[in-house]
């Protein structure tokens, strides 16, 4: 079959982007436009999916199917599309406020019943569109318009959630790392269950430079690690250090003085998650935070494929349904004139 | 036919119909012998009206009045509309049972009193001080008849070596088997029933039937009983008939309408009482393509029906009034989408948790208002069980003749209660055509909002190319569907998507009367109600007052003809199990002074309070027209 070839443009639709000069969105938006035409999966099989928040206005800028949902449940409307349509690609588009507070309850049933759909978590770690009050992500003691004397909450980690809730595919990018964030999302696209990429996002305007230790070039290396899978765990400007597993924990070596043969070796593919939930905790500044596919674990059925086969089973044993039969199913009496 | 119930040598009087409550400890199985006992009655050609009573803890403590649960039914030669007010026989296992319940049994009617469940024990749990059977009024008002139930059901399944524990949960069959006597009922379809449900437990299948054929022995040798009752068939339309309960019908209702309209269908739910049997029916039809979502709450379970309904599948859900609170945020999105699906509400006592197993119509106004914003929403209402089949396909019908959420209220006392349902022909069902645009035709883009003579719009459904489109909870603007703060464009899509509702008035019946359209009194009732209200009018009809009676199933928008009907009466009556909710909607709307009968117990009207309570605005009638 001769598929049109689709370029970047080709997804984007006809409105405005009313997002702020600088906003981190833009680029998740440019990465995903690109992204979608190598998927091969054609516009009008695509659907966008987003809950209700800065990010969440996503859909409306892709020339694809799309739903603006509301606050926090964007998995539940995923969930009901693609247990009856399985045909399409679901994107899920959320924001840590969206995802993590109003909508922890579906994040988790989401991704433990491994819907296939690919969930983008924009995380600034911040609620932009109600104007910065602070999110279930922002540091402890962080001061914002709803916390003048500090946040006292503990943050959440979206990476350990979605692990604990035993997710299938679990990833982190960087708005600001356009290559890197292309090559997840489209990792992400091509899992089979549910995928969770959790994307650093900078809200300029509320809280600009939260994450600038991982989004800026310069700190980038030695803040944040990259992970591939099968590949040893090096980070550094000058590739000078690496993490090595002591008993339970994990710690940073200098590679000059360990052998190579003592560094952690990565694997996203191991079903048990214990260590990949070491490396979701792995925080600045003690840690350099872990950017990459934490997890991809294949084989595990998926809710939709369940759902469906369920009714293909029935429809199998008992045949497909006869309204009249069911009728008169059990006792019956005839009433005569 | 061969039969295998023998037949009684004692005389046999005719009844025209039959009132009798079974209560006993909620783990006594009444429910179990009150759904054989309908069934079987239903069977034998009579009319059939239930109301089962249960208690809200599922094991409520043993022997204690919190713990009862009974199970009524009225059979009877003629048709009937309620389960009965008065009891003419009162079945009762316990002393809690008994006292509970007493009150209920007319001058003169039968008390079976399983004679082993009153002892000191007993007395103490149910919080009397000595036998209530003892009572001097008790022997002077009644027929009691006390049977040592448990003693001759353990002699009657000896035989069979089960334990005590287990033999002694036969003895809901022996008091099943004593009642069948009374009533001349067949044994048969009980026989099937326990083969069906035991006959993997073949020793437990044999105790059951060793039971049953033992209270009925029981009956035809006592002294006790001089005579035994028999109620002739009803004179129903002819046709075939089953016996349907409300949450059943509710759900072949809807399997009907998602095989006549082509569409397989997502059914979206989070458990509760009383909807929750709804989604239990609707597992077992897999095979006629349902799907069943049980989400982790009821806002996942209508996020994710709408999910399926922009999908193009026929998407459902239900709850209860709790559950329909918290779906309300959804529903106004539903509303904003203009996508077509089916929210079931089958209330139960409220505010908040409040009588979860009794029955209410509170929920009207909740239905009609509660969401933010104007946001309309067409409501229907079943009036009994088997109406809730006719009124399933209805609401989704006009859900996708107009693009629209439809709500259907239910409630509890529909819901559990049961009657005979003429099963419909197949060429009797409406034709319902869902369309999903193919293509793209016409000038310009594609326009999701466009709209059609009924102002619906196009149910684009994604794969279509060509008809991209997003939807969302952002106002639209008409036509193109693109986010719009234009006020005039605001003002003119909350007065579309009222109009779109108000027009269904078009396509809907006008509101039919039983009994005159004009005169003194107009009951106007809905929902639960219709069969105590039928049955009421008809008795103040009968001794020879001027009523009648409008029983309304569509409640928004309401038919046509309604305000012309209120105006045709000089009096306008509201009987309703809440403090006024549809009344309060006839007197915003026609500015007509209707009057409430109101009551919020957790309990169905019974007939004769509510020919009391008409009673009183005929007879000032009948005076101010004397004088
Ligand atoms: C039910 C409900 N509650 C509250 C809101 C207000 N609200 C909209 S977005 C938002 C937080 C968004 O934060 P986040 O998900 O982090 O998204 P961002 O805007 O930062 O992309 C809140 C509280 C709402 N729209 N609906
Ligand atoms: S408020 Fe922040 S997150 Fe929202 S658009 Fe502006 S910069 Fe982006």
């Amino acid at each position: 079959m001769n598929l049109p070839v689709l370029k970047a443009a080709d997804f984007a639709s006809d409105q405005d982007v009313r997002w702020c000069p600088g906003c981190g969105d833009y680029s998740i938006l440019a990465q995903m436009k690109k992204i979608l035409p190598d998927l091969g999966v054609p516009r009008e099989k695509t659907v966008f999916v987003s809950g209700i928040g800065c990010s969440s206005r996503f859909p409306y800028y892709m020339n694809t199917y799309g739903m603006h949902s509301i606050h926090g449940r964007a998995p539940t409307f995923a969930t009901g599309l693609k247990s009856t349509r399985p045909d399409l690609m679901v994107w899920v588009i959320t924001g840590d406020g969206d995802a993590l507070s109003i909508g922890g309850n579906h994040f988790i049933h989401c991704l433990r019943r491994n819907l296939d759909v690919n969930i983008v978590l924009f995380n600034n770690r911040i609620y932009g569109l109600t104007k910065g009050q602070y999110s279930p992500t922002s540091s402890e003691g962080q001061v914002t318009k709803s916390t003048p004397m500090g946040a006292i909450d503990h943050p959440l980690s979206p990476l350990s959630v979605a692990l604990a809730a035993e997710a299938t595919f679990v990833a982190r990018s960087i708005d600001a790392h356009v290559q890197h964030l292309g090559k997840t999302l489209k990792a992400a696209a091509e899992h089979k269950g549910t995928s969770l990429v959790e994307v650093y996002q900078n809200c300029n305007v509320f809280n600009d430079g939260a994450m600038a230790y991982a989004q800026e070039r310069k700190q980038r290396a030695d803040n944040v690690i990259e992970l591939e899978h099968g590949k040893p765990l090096i980070f550094g400007a000058e590739r000078d250090k690496g993490i090595r597993l002591v008993g339970s924990h994990l710690e940073v070596v200098n590679t000059a003085d360990v052998p190579a043969d003592d560094l952690l070796i990565h694997d996203a593919l191991d079903p048990n998650p214990s260590i990949q939930m070491m490396l979701a905790r792995m925080r600045y500044p003690e840690m350099p935070e872990p950017i990459g596919v934490l997890r991809s674990v294949a084989g595990v059925s998926t809710y939709n494929d369940q759902i469906n086969e369920q009714v293909t089973q029935a429809k199998a044993a008992r045949g497909e349904g006869d309204l009249s039969e069911l009728f008169r199913s059990g006792d019956t009496w005839e009433v005569t004139a | 036919m061969t039969t295998s119930t023998p037949t009684t040598n004692k005389k046999i009087e005719s009844v025209s119909g039959i009132t009798v409550r079974l209560c006993g400890d909620s783990g006594d199985g009444m429910q179990l012998l009150g759904t054989q006992l309908t069934n079987t009655s239903a069977l034998a050609g009579n009319d059939v009206a239930t109301f089962p009573d249960f208690p809200a803890e599922i094991r409520a403590p043993r022997g204690t009045r919190a713990g009862v649960s009974g199970f009524q039914v009225q059979f009877a030669s003629e048709e009937i509309f309620t389960p009965g007010d008065t009891l003419d026989a009162l079945v009762v296992m316990n002393p809690a049972a008994m006292v509970t319940n007493i009150a209920d049994l007319r001058k003169g009617g039968i008390l079976i009193a399983n004679e082993d469940g009153f002892n000191e024990k007993e007395y103490k749990l149910a919080k009397v001080e000595s036998n209530p059977l003892d009572a001097d009024v008790i022997d002077q008002s009644y027929r009691v008849v006390k049977v040592a139930m448990t003693k001759l059901t353990r002699a009657a399944v000896a035989e069979h070596g089960l334990s005590t524990k287990i033999a002694d949960r036969c003895k809901n069959f022996f008091a099943m088997g004593l009642v069948y006597w009374l009533f001349g009922r067949s044994l048969d379809p009980t026989l099937r029933f326990i083969e069906a449900k035991f006959g993997k437990k073949p020793d437990i299948a044999a105790a059951n039937v060793a039971a049953l054929r033992a209270g009925w022995a029981y009956g035809e040798t006592t002294e006790e009983f001089g005579e035994s009752y028999q109620v002739e068939a009803a004179e129903l339309a002819p046709g075939t008939y089953r016996n349907i309960m409300g949450n059943q019908a509710l759900a072949w209702g809807l399997i009907a309408a998602s095989k006549i309209s082509n569409k397989e269908m997502f059914y979206g739910t989070y458990p509760i009482t009383p909807a929750s049997d709804i989604l239990h029916e609707l597992t077992k039809f897999k095979n006629f393509g349902v799907r069943t979502f049980q989400a982790e709450d009821e806002i996942a379970a209508i996020g994710a029906t709408i999910g399926a309904a922009f999908g193009g599948t026929m998407a459902v859900t239900a709850s209860s009034g709790p559950g329909i609170a918290l779906k309300g945020e959804a529903m106004g999105l539903g509303v904003m989408l203009e996508l077509p699906m089916i929210v079931i509400n089958v209330q139960r006592g409220g505010p908040s948790t409040g009588l979860p197993t009794k029955t209410e119509q509170s929920d009207l106004l909740q239905v009609m208002f509660g969401r933010n914003g104007e946001a309309p929403m067409p409501v229907l209402a079943p009036r009994s069980p088997g109406d809730c089949f006719a009124m399933a396909v209805e609401a989704w019908r006009i859900a996708t003749e107009c693009m629209v959420p439809v709500m259907l209220l239910s409630d509890g006392y529909i819901a559990n209660g049961s009657e005979p349902w003429k099963i419909p022909e197949m060429d009797e069902l409406p034709t319902i055509v869902c369309t999903h645009p193919e293509k793209h035709t016409g000038e310009g883009p594609f326009l999701p909002y466009a709209r059609n003579e009924n102002l619906a719009r196009p149910w684009a459904i994604p794969g279509t190319p060509e008809l991209m489109h997003r939807v969302g909870g952002l106002e639209k603007e008409d036509g193109t569907g693109n986010v719009s703060y234009d006020p005039a464009n605001h003002q003119h899509m909350c007065d579309t998507r009222a109009a779109k509702v108000a027009k269904i008035a078009e396509r809907i019946p006008e509101q039919d009367v039983y009994g005159e359209t004009s005169g003194d009194v107009l009951v106007v009732s809905w929902g639960g109600t219709y069969g105590a209200c039928h049955t009421a009018v008809t008795r103040c009809r009968e001794a020879g007052h001027s009523v009648s009676h409008a029983h309304i199933r569509y409640i928004n928008p309401l038919p046509r003809n309604i305000g012309t009907l209120l105006k045709s009466f000089k009096t306008v009556v509201v009987p309703e199990l809440n403090s006024g909710q549809l009344r309060m909607l006839l007197r915003a709307e026609f500015l007509v002074d209707c009057i409430g009968i109101n009551k919020i117990q957790g309990k169905p009207f019974a007939v004769s309070e509510l020919v009391e309570a008409i009673g009183k605005h005929t007879s000032t009638h009948s005076q101010s027209k004397a004088g």
